[in-house]
């Protein structure tokens, strides 16, 4: 019949105007009320698909990557930067730049006194997290970064980049929790090797003395029989 | 190409200058044409060999290349297919020379040398004899110098050797902005005077031969659509000679989104490029990514990738084609005037999609996830439920609602029946690819053809349409998904454990001196890599075959003769992206 194909064609508009108002009916009085509600389509989300931005925010995954952020220790404040400049090298906007620091006597030290990003060239490929050697970069989930002037607000020193430990546990619980499992392992083998280091050492040494009895007793043995 | 050196330049001795150095896969190298036969070993090819498929016609600046230091400058490729047979390439180069670089066209028996031939043209400055209509087409026509050539320096980059050192050499902000136009960023031509310099014609008579066409009693006019109208999908300029509504010529304007990605490309290192690549075709950057990393793969032969690895990719690309073609089929509604409504619910999958996407890689659309060698991250068990969940309920699901509200629709059957009919010959002759191509009837897809990474081990349909018109895309789109949907059950179902990554490779990868040509069946079509490497950590040469630029070649041929408002519905139907046509 002409005509039954628009009339299916509509069914289908039909069915989504109203499963987005019955969305929408569950939150009555008002989906927004909470201010910052958090929200992310389930796989089974029917109806209502946009979110309300800012009143609605999408919970962000944990490898969600926006702009570096340079992390420090936060017992000791101690940089995790050795200032290597790898970022800096595979950077393809090349918008890191990275001076190393001195020690009094101008000798380089492993340790950054400045570091830039410039956040208006940066591209956010990550590629900076991943190539660091020393898990000093990582990527920030901070992505409301908007000011009136692009320089200097935009180039962001160290001050603005360094985030303590704490900060990125909780913005990367996994692998948070990976790292201090290496760490923990790492630590392990350590004392592992030292142990195994004083066994041997103390092996080396009774050997010694064993070595010296015997020839303490082989002398002893050679001068009785002269 | 069989036989040893010596015997194919014995057979062919007027043809062939010399053979070239040992490439990936061709040991003997292949044919360096004399620029004279060059139209006579492309006809040999097409009607003797059945290569019938010119994927790619790539410049080479050889100025700088340590091993062609003795030969002529310019050398251009030409990569052949053939549809029939599938098969890997054949490819004969042709060289000009630094002082006057011509050489002749190949529109006459390739009508797809087109675009592609302008595009060295505008970049490399080689002319071709016997184009119809060589002009730039990527930069301005009044752009003074051909800015791929390797003594033409990137504006603020001009060291020679890259990739370089720093943006901020002495640690000093200096917006580049404050820098142009007027400082040191320009080149102008010796004798450039301001004062009498007048701006180039850059309106043009716009007309294919119409003769078909009746002549209406009314005015020729010439409409310009674009470059800002939500009609063409970005920034695109279409100049259309209208008689009445019809349309009687049309000619396309490119380049407002031009960045020159190659010439980035070749100061980037290699493994700076795999970001580059998302912003190609940015609905798409999964496979971009694949397309890349199995170029340079290609180039390094001690790589294994991992079988985790294998079947990522392949996951990530097929849900990046399902994506593709409901996004297409979407967005070709609005061009028909069903607007936002139905190209929303088109839509909501890819949300999901995108999310997946997000979880595994951390962007939504610049995924920058796969490396040589692998992939950047693992994904955990959730995530393979969430897309177990997500292909067998949601997608087969959309695609359902899709074909309810449009596949027996009569508006979309009167609107889309019969319009844009492109012949299956015209299909290959004007280098079409993916979708367009198969909905032309013609069946050839490289995923068949030439299987490449593990699509072969899984059981999947070659989709083709016989209609060739609007409507046998849009049903090739939607089958087309159906089919991605079924690599995705079989890939998800035997997804592997193991690593992801290999060997992890150093930040600063290094390729011995050598080339190669890979394509990969994008969702829009072939995607082809054309990488020359020399040996130093950054591309040589570094050239993208873009499937929307080179499908945009049968735009004319399709729309004429149509009203003007069927002229969008074609262009919606051939799905294109400008980073990816400008690039």
């Amino acid at each position: 019949m002409f005509g039954s194909g628009i009339l299916k064609g509509l069914g289908v508009t039909l069915k989504h105007i109203t499963t987005s108002y019955l969305d929408d009916v569950k939150s009555i009085p008002t989906r927004y009320a909470g201010g910052n509600t958090i929200i992310r389509q389930p796989m089974n989300e029917e109806g209502l698909f946009t979110i309300q931005y800012p009143e609605e925010r999408r919970v962000l995954p944990e490898r969600f990557r926006y702009v570096p952020m340079l992390i420090y220790d936060a017992e000791t404040g101690k940089d995790r930067c050795t200032a290597c400049g790898i970022c800096a090298k595979v950077c393809p906007a090349q918008c890191i730049w990275i001076v190393r620091d001195q020690n009094p006597d101008g000798k380089p030290i492993p340790e950054s006194r400045e570091f830039y990003v410039d956040i208006a060239t940066c591209m956010g490929c990550g590629l900076c997290a991943e190539f660091c050697p020393f898990d000093s970069i990582k990527m920030n989930h901070d992505y409301e970064l908007s000011t009136f002037k692009r320089y200097p607000d935009l180039v962001y020193d160290k001050e603005m980049l360094s985030v303590p430990t704490t900060y990125y546990a909780q913005l990367y619980p996994q692998a948070w929790a990976e790292e201090q499992e290496r760490a923990r392992q790492k630590a392990e083998a350590k004392q592992k090797r030292a142990e195994a280091a004083a066994a041997r050492a103390k092996a080396k040494e009774a050997a010694a003395k064993k070595a010296a009895q015997i020839k303490a007793a082989a002398q002893k043995q050679s001068s009785t029989d002269v | 190409m069989s036989g040893t050196p010596e015997a194919v330049v014995k057979k062919f001795p007027h043809w062939i200058e010399k053979m070239s150095e040992a490439i990936v896969g061709e040991e003997d190298g292949v044919w360096i044409v004399k620029p004279n036969a060059l139209r006579a070993v492309a006809k040999y090819l097409k009607e003797k060999k059945g290569y019938d498929f010119l994927a790619n016609v790539a410049g080479v600046d050889n100025l700088l290349h340590p091993n062609r230091k003795e030969v002529d400058r310019f050398e251009v490729v030409y990569h052949f297919y053939s549809t029939e047979r599938g098969g890997d390439y054949i490819a004969i180069k042709a060289r000009a020379n630094a002082e006057n670089p011509v050489l002749p066209s190949l529109v006459p028996i390739f009508p797809t040398a087109d675009f592609q031939e302008r595009e060295i043209w505008d970049l490399y400055g080689i002319k071709f004899t016997g184009h119809p209509n060589l002009r730039r087409i990527l930069l301005w026509d009044g752009f003074f110098g051909h800015p791929m050539r390797k003594d033409y320096h990137e504006a603020y980059y001009e060291e020679e050797h890259r990739p370089y050192n720093s943006r901020y050499p002495e640690g000093h902000y200096v917006s580049q902005e404050d820098r142009t136009p007027w400082k040191n960023n320009l080149v102008f031509p010796n004798a450039f005077d301001p004062e009498h310099w007048q701006a180039p014609e850059i309106y043009y008579e716009v007309g294919q031969d119409f003769k078909n066409i009746e002549k209406l009693k009314t005015d020729r006019i010439v409409v310009n659509i674009g470059p800002q109208h939500p009609s063409t999908h970005g920034v695109l300029r279409m100049i259309v000679g209208l008689e009445g509504e019809t349309v009687t010529g049309l000619e396309l304007e490119l380049g407002y989104l031009h960045r020159n990605h190659e010439k980035i490309g070749e100061r980037n290192t290699y493994l700076m490029n795999i970001p580059f690549t998302d912003r190609l075709d940015y609905i798409t950057s999964m496979t971009n990514n694949f397309g890349y990393v199995l170029a340079v793969e290609k180039l390094m032969p001690k790589v294994v990738v991992p079988e985790r690895a294998e079947y990522l990719r392949v996951i990530m690309a097929e849900l990046t084609r399902a994506m593709n073609h409901l996004f297409a089929i979407g967005f070709l509604l609005n061009d028909m005037g069903a607007f936002y409504t139905p190209s929303l619910y088109a839509i909501e999958e890819r949300e999901l999609i995108l999310d997946l996407f997000e979880m595994a890689s951390g962007s939504r659309m610049m995924c920058n996830y796969m490396r040589f060698g692998g992939v950047a991250h693992d994904v955990d068990e959730n995530w393979v439920k969430l897309a177990i969940e997500l292909v067998h309920n949601r997608l087969p699901r959309a695609l359902d609602e899709m074909e309810a509200l449009l596949t027996t629709n009569e508006i979309m059957l009167a609107r889309t029946k019969n319009v844009g009919y492109l012949s299956p010959k015209d299909a290959i002759a004007y280098g079409t690819s993916g979708p367009v191509l198969r909905g032309s009837g013609v069946p050839y897809d490289i995923r068949k053809a030439e299987p490449y990474s593990i699509y072969d081990r899984f059981d999947f349909d070659l989709i083709t349409e016989e209609g060739g018109d609007v409507y046998a895309r849009y049903m090739m789109r939607i089958r087309e998904a159906r089919e991605s949907v079924r690599i995705l059950k079989q890939a998800l179902r035997d997804l592997p454990g193991g690593p992801v990554m290999g060997k992890p490779l150093p930040y600063m990868v290094k390729i011995p001196a050598n080339e190669a040509y890979t394509h990969i069946e994008a969702p829009k079509g072939e995607l082809g890599f054309y990488i020359v490497s020399d040996g130093t950590p950054n591309p040589y040469r570094y050239h993208v075959r873009a499937p929307s630029f080179v499908n945009l070649n049968s735009l004319a041929t399709m729309a004429v003769g149509h009203k003007i408002a069927d002229a969008i519905i074609i262009l919606g139907s051939i799905d294109i992206v400008l980073g990816e046509v400008d690039r």
